[in-house]
């Protein structure tokens, strides 16, 4: 694998295949965590790093893996992983553990990481692996966070908890509620279209 | 009793799965384009989800928390829940094969439903009884059925509207999908 197109599977998870956009998969905590930038935030860490760590075992195991059977196989390993993510954020990072509650165990159905193993990891050799895993991670990074920054400067009013309008600021708090997390991901969608079609 | 039919009401339309709680959107919108389709994902759900919540509850009072291993349950729920998918689309192809026809292509997806799995966690986190469970676990999928199809009728009718080509498709969705949640936010005062 040369170095061009690693890094092309790199960067084709930031902008070509950009998860939650392009793919449209990994919807569920892509609406529920994205209530402000922190939370959206740390829950694509927690993303990239079993990402990067499933397409790693799945990659090295592929030629063990029976095709049969890969689906469990798959499964077992990212529940591994996310097990492992559980206990870390609640050993150092309990109030983001708190914040995030259950979608961290839900990560193992994210179809972002099973979507990859499969269609990826199974596939390909480590190193591109690693690098496929890396790029989707911080392309689902980054949608969450800019998401979750719409939400919060907008539904609250603040970034990262500082007030960033005057005290006369009215939160549209629409965008902080369930409703505000479809409309606004839809709207975005639109204009990652938009954008995307010029 | 009138707990539990609080709990329902709450669970199928304050607390709705889908729209509420944000679980199981991959396939609300994957599944949501034909009324068809829609209809036999939510039936697959509600089946699948009522004896998910059930071995998963029985799993973790009888198994994990005597032995102390609460905090492998991510590990454990998720191959039950898989081996139960596995089970169920086996049982069904021999025994009832005209309910398997219905469902069939949607059973292998539901092992990757946020759903089933989140209601399951939710079942333990809350720290409900048996019969509590037993509640839960099937007004959810309640929830999750009646959002879908709600959901499946209205897009059946934008295919037919003038939508503009970046918004078409999820993005019109998913402002849908942001209106109906606005309405069902609407029955937070009943409780």
């Amino acid at each position: 694998m040369s170095e061009v197109s690693l890094a092309q599977e790199f960067t084709k998870g930031l902008w070509k295949e950009i998860p939650p956009f392009r793919l449209v998969l990994g919807l569920c905590p892509t609406l529920a965590v994205t209530k402000a930038f922190e939370t959206g935030f740390g829950m694509g860490l927690a993303l990239t790093f079993v990402l990067v760590c499933s397409n790693v075992l799945v990659s090295a195991g592929r030629k063990m893996i029976p095709a049969k059977v890969r689906v469990p196989c798959f499964i077992i390993i990212i529940a591994t992983f996310v097990v492992i993510v559980e206990l870390m954020m609640q050993a150092y990072t309990y109030p983001l553990f708190l914040k995030l509650g259950i979608f961290i165990p839900l990560i193992v159905v994210n179809c972002i990481v099973l979507g990859r193993a499969e269609a990826f990891a199974y596939k390909n050799g480590i190193g591109a692996s690693i690098a496929d895993g890396l790029g989707m991670g911080i392309g689902f990074t980054i949608a969450l966070s800019v998401l979750g920054s719409i939400r919060e400067i907008f539904g609250a009013g603040t970034f990262l908890g500082k007030a960033i309008f005057g005290a006369s600021f009215q939160p549209f708090t629409f965008m902080v509620e369930a409703p505000g997390a479809f409309v606004c991901l839809g709207l975005m969608l639109g204009i990652m279209n938009l954008v995307g079609s010029e | 009793m009138g707990d539990l039919i609080l709990l329902a009401i709450s669970a199928i339309l304050v607390n709705n799965i889908l729209l509420i709680q944000y679980l199981g959107n991959c396939p609300f919108l994957g599944t949501s384009k034909k009324m068809d389709t829609a209809v036999g994902m939510a039936m697959a759900v509600v089946f699948v989800l009522a004896m998910a919540g059930i071995v998963t509850w029985i799993v973790f009072y009888v198994v994990l928390k005597p032995l102390g291993l609460e905090y492998i349950r991510t590990l454990v729920f998720i191959v039950v829940i898989a081996a139960l998918v596995q089970f169920v689309e086996l049982f069904l192809k021999k025994s009832i094969p005209t309910l398997y026809a219905g469902l069939g292509i949607f059973l292998p997806l539901i092992t990757t439903n946020c759903a089933v799995f989140g209601v399951c966690i939710i079942n333990i986190d809350n720290e409900y009884g048996f019969i509590e469970m037993l509640v839960s676990s099937i007004a959810y999928p309640l929830g999750f059925g009646l959002a879908l199809v709600l959901f499946a009728g209205l897009r059946e009718r934008i295919i037919i509207g003038r939508v503009p080509t970046p918004m078409q498709d999820v993005a019109i969705a998913l402002v849908t999908a942001g209106f109906m949640s606005l309405s069902f936010l609407g029955f937070k005062g009943m409780i």
